[in-house]
């Protein structure tokens, strides 16, 4: 096969960082091709200068043979390059065809673009009307729009970022299939993830990057996931350890708990009823949206719901407010690190006063203990290992990963009775998750009860004793881990949501 | 090419100098404004900034004026600067100053001529309370009915300059001063009388009562959890519900000690310097006290120092117009120009300004 595209000695840096440096690889046509790397690896900052986002410092890229220097994305399209966001660009009021012919160049009349969108969908197995509300899709029908919106240009390079994030795994067999049928009709798809057993089923080539550099490429196929991931991260990575004890008594008891949700872009939690124990990790997972946030805020006492519908070893405790949460040690850690968790602006002395007041005595009749406060965030920096010149420093100009471990690392020291944490490691690299995960673990070996909310499946298998799912603010029935099937899985977050899984014709 | 780029952190010292150059900018500017206008632009800025402290001539008087000004503007705007830091927008504090001050003289008109040494505490609280009830109409609606407070408290304004008006032509009138509008004159009724206490100094009991309130709320604000609950609710209100804090006991309290500061500033004004009840009793301090609070940074010892500098400016401003002949609309340009340079120059403590092309790490 001949190269599609070349990329040659691309370099690209900002203020502090250099983002790309030197980075040489080639796309063959109809090549499923991984860039594989840790946040941060600059995976992002390469698409951006293939689809004319960002222009290079310095390289050359060239495509089938000719120069390419796109100087606009507009220009990238008009050479065959697409792309796929992970964030969609599209407007809820609008109807599907008309979301399209919104990003095309020379729309066609809407009647003829239906049609047409009609043919596509179903040649590529990617079922969708295109007089739908975008407002009324689910978030993998949204995608669809985003991919038919590309592959009606006709592109010969197709770059997809963080696809699978918002799906669950039946739709990621209806994605996998498309780009497997686009790929075989000469389509070179450029795959961007870091999720290392899809890369393994989906592509034909990885390119590995690590701080902005190449460091490997290789056949997935013939690597484990293990073996990726240490290219990735460059050092062997320490699996987090369980030490298996018997569970405790039921700490937490969550029954029928109904909350409607306060604006009407949120989601109502509907009858969501679980049970957790001491010294147990309860894992839900879900496609994002399906209530994740507003669960965290009615266990955190952010949105108080009934009385009874949260008891805390049998006493009452659904009305309390976050405040009073704390005084009976059930703590929560939102996804939201930067205006939910912490305060941008302020310090992290002052951010660990946010939640710590109460129970490490932080304040005594009202006023504040700053020496006691600056020790604890002291413990907390320390302990978890978040680089910062010091507890003087804003919270905001942490980077993500090192106040994601503050955050944690700021319950976690608080001795908590019951733990609830919202997308633990995101955005994370794979070290620091690792810490956080085992930081977790050892809460259980002490008798706390934790319940991990995330959208990473591999983490939730790799540290839950049960397994839920929430889907359209519901929750199913909590199961244990050891068994679970990914088909059982993704059913349980809902299927498809209610798509037919579409006949892709091979 | 001139960028501005996002710093990590709010510069300290930029927090610090921001001001200092907006003032600095402000005295420029409104030189062009005046030798534009045919007066000698240096003339100008020394009567404004230098002539009210320090000329042989005016200062006798002008001086114990800095003091006078300055004690209701800082006592107002410290009660502003707890809702404007925790994102409760009181605009209507010249409202409560008068409704402060109908509320406290009332009580020493019920009074007269009675002396007693209880009269003028009672006035303290009455005109305290006054400011806080008139305060609480736009808190109660907004934390029932989810109200904006910036419309109701500003619209209360007018409301409060009719029962003044009213007051002062009926209830309250003088019955001995020939029909004229206006009550009796409370300076010269002891026990309610709220005079200079240190003689050429314009020191009175409201200016001490700025002072207390100036050190209290650097107390509450930098050691006490309400004072961080309140920055936390300003800063990033979602953070601030996370850590427990509830919004509506937010605004109740904001609302009602800027109320609260703001009717003790009209009580001690209607005992003191003004001396009655009367229709054009207020004179604009809880609006001017809007722009000190933010010219002090919102914070209290930048308050301290924004309210003299601009008790300073209209002193000065009202020497210019008589000895220099500048017409009011300039000082009131000359003022404007304060807070417009302080808001332009405020982006330099959160961004940091780059010439020239984006340069390569």
């Amino acid at each position: 096969m001949t190269a599609l595209l070349k990329v040659q000695g691309l370099t690209k840096a900002y203020p502090g960082v250099v983002a790309n440096d030197d980075v040489s690889f080639e796309i063959a046509e109809g090549e499923v091709h991984a860039l594989l790397g840790e946040n941060g690896a600059g995976k992002s900052t390469l698409v951006k200068m293939i689809y004319g986002l960002v222009t290079p410092d310095a390289g050359h890229m060239t495509l089938r043979g000719a120069p390419y220097a796109p100087a606009e994305p507009r220009a990238a399209r008009a050479a065959g390059v697409a792309m796929v966001f992970q964030h969609f660009s599209l407007f809820d009021a609008l109807s599907v065809a008309e979301n399209i012919a919104l990003g095309m160049e020379n729309p066609p009349p809407l009647r003829q673009l239906a049609q047409q969108i009609r043919s596509v969908s179903e040649t590529y197995g990617l079922p969708l009307a295109p007089d739908r509300l975008v407002g009324d899709l689910s978030a993998g029908e949204r995608q669809r729009v985003e991919i038919l919106r590309c592959l009606l240009q006709d592109p010969r390079l197709l770059i997809m970022d963080e696809p699978t994030s918002v799906l669950t795994p039946q739709e990621v067999q209806i994605l996998f299939a498309t780009l497997r049928k686009l790929a075989a009709e000469g389509t070179a798809i450029l795959y961007i993830s870091h999720k290392l057993e899809e890369i393994r089923t989906l592509c034909d080539r990885a390119t590995i990057l690590r701080r902005g550099r190449v460091v490997d490429s290789c056949n997935p196929r013939e690597k484990t996931a293990a073996e990726l991931a240490e290219m990735m991260v460059g050092t062997r990575l320490a699996t987090p350890q369980r030490t298996d004890r018997p569970a405790g008594d039921v700490v937490l008891q969550v029954t029928s708990l109904d909350r409607p949700s306060p604006n009407p872009f949120g989601t109502s939690l509907r009858n969501i009823s679980f049970s957790l124990r001491a010294g147990e990790v309860l894992g839900i997972g879900g496609v994002a949206g399906n209530g994740q946030d507003e669960l965290l805020a009615a266990l955190s006492g952010e949105a108080p719901a009934r009385s009874d519908a949260v008891l805390l070893k049998g006493q009452p405790i659904g009305a309390l407010g976050p405040s009073q949460r704390r005084r009976i040690a059930v703590l929560a850690a939102p996804e939201e690190r930067l205006g939910h968790a912490a305060a941008p602006d302020m310090s992290l002395t002052e951010n660990a006063l946010l939640t710590a007041a109460i129970r490490e005595g932080l304040a005594a009749r009202g006023f504040l203990k700053w020496p006691a406060a600056r020790a604890f965030a002291e413990r907390v920096i320390e302990t978890f290992d978040v680089r910062t010149p010091g507890p003087g420093n804003a919270a905001r100009s942490l980077s993500g990963g090192n106040l994601q471990k503050f955050v944690i690392g700021r319950e976690v020291l608080q001795r908590p009775e019951v733990l609830v944490v919202n997308q633990p490691t995101w955005g994370v690299d794979a070290s620091a998750a690792a810490a956080i995960r085992q930081a977790l673990l050892d809460l259980t070996a002490e008798g706390t009860a934790v319940i991990v909310i995330s959208q990473d499946l591999d983490e939730l298998m790799e540290i839950s004793d049960r397994f839920a799912a929430l889907n359209e603010g519901r929750l199913s029935p909590p199961r244990p881990t050891a068994g679970l099937t990914l088909e059982e899985i993704g059913l349980m977050m809902g299927g498809a949501h209610d798509m037919e899984v579409a006949d892709v014709d091979r | 090419m001139i960028r501005l780029e996002k710093r990590p952190a709010p510069s300290r010292a930029w927090g610090v100098a921001a001001p200092l150059l907006a003032v600095t900018l402000t005295m420029a500017a409104g030189a062009g404004l005046f030798a534009l206008l045919g007066t000698d632009p240096l003339a100008a800025i020394r009567t404004i900034f230098w002539d009210p402290l320090f000329n042989e001539q005016f200062a006798s008087y002008s001086r114990p004026q800095l003091l006078v000004k300055a004690g209701p503007l800082i006592l107002i705007a410290i009660g502003l600067s707890l809702g404007f830091r925790a994102g409760v927008w009181n605009i209507g504090a010249e409202g409560q100053y008068i409704m402060g001050a109908v509320a406290g003289a009332g009580v020493a008109l019920a009074f007269y001529p009675l002396e007693a040494w209880f009269i003028f505490p009672l006035m303290v609280i009455a005109g305290g309370l006054g400011g806080w009830a008139w305060a609480m109409i736009p808190a109660i609606l907004k934390t029932r009915f989810r109200t904006n407070e910036i419309l109701v408290s500003l619209l209360l304004v007018y409301v409060a300059e009719q029962v003044l008006a009213s007051m002062s032509l009926g209830l309250m009138r003088n019955p001995e001063g020939g029909g004229f509008p206006g009550s009796r004159n409370l300076q010269q009724y002891p026990a309610a009388a709220n005079p200079e206490r240190i003689a050429g100094t314009g020191m009175h009991w409201g200016v001490v009562t700025a002072l207390i309130a100036v050190i209290a709320t650097y107390v509450l604000l930098h050691r006490h959890m309400l004072g961080f609950q309140i920055r936390l609710a300003g800063q990033s209100p979602r953070a601030a519900r996370f850590a427990g804090v509830d919004p509506n006991r937010l605004v109740v309290i904001c609302l009602g000690t800027s109320g609260a500061l703001a009717g003790l500033a009209g009580l001690f004004e209607v005992a003191g310097p003004a001396g009655q009840v009367s229709i054009d009793f207020n004179v604009g301090y809880g609006f001017t006290a809007i722009i000190v609070a933010f010219l002090g940074r919102l914070h209290p010892v930048g308050i301290l120092l924004a309210g003299l500098l601009m008790a300073l400016t209209y002193i000065g401003g009202e020497l210019a117009q008589f000895m220099l002949g500048l017409p009011a609309a300039a000082i009131q340009a000359f003022q404007g120009m304060l807070l417009f340079f302080l808001l332009g120059v405020d982006v330099l403590s959160n961004f940091r300004i780059r010439l020239g092309r984006r340069e390569v790490a």
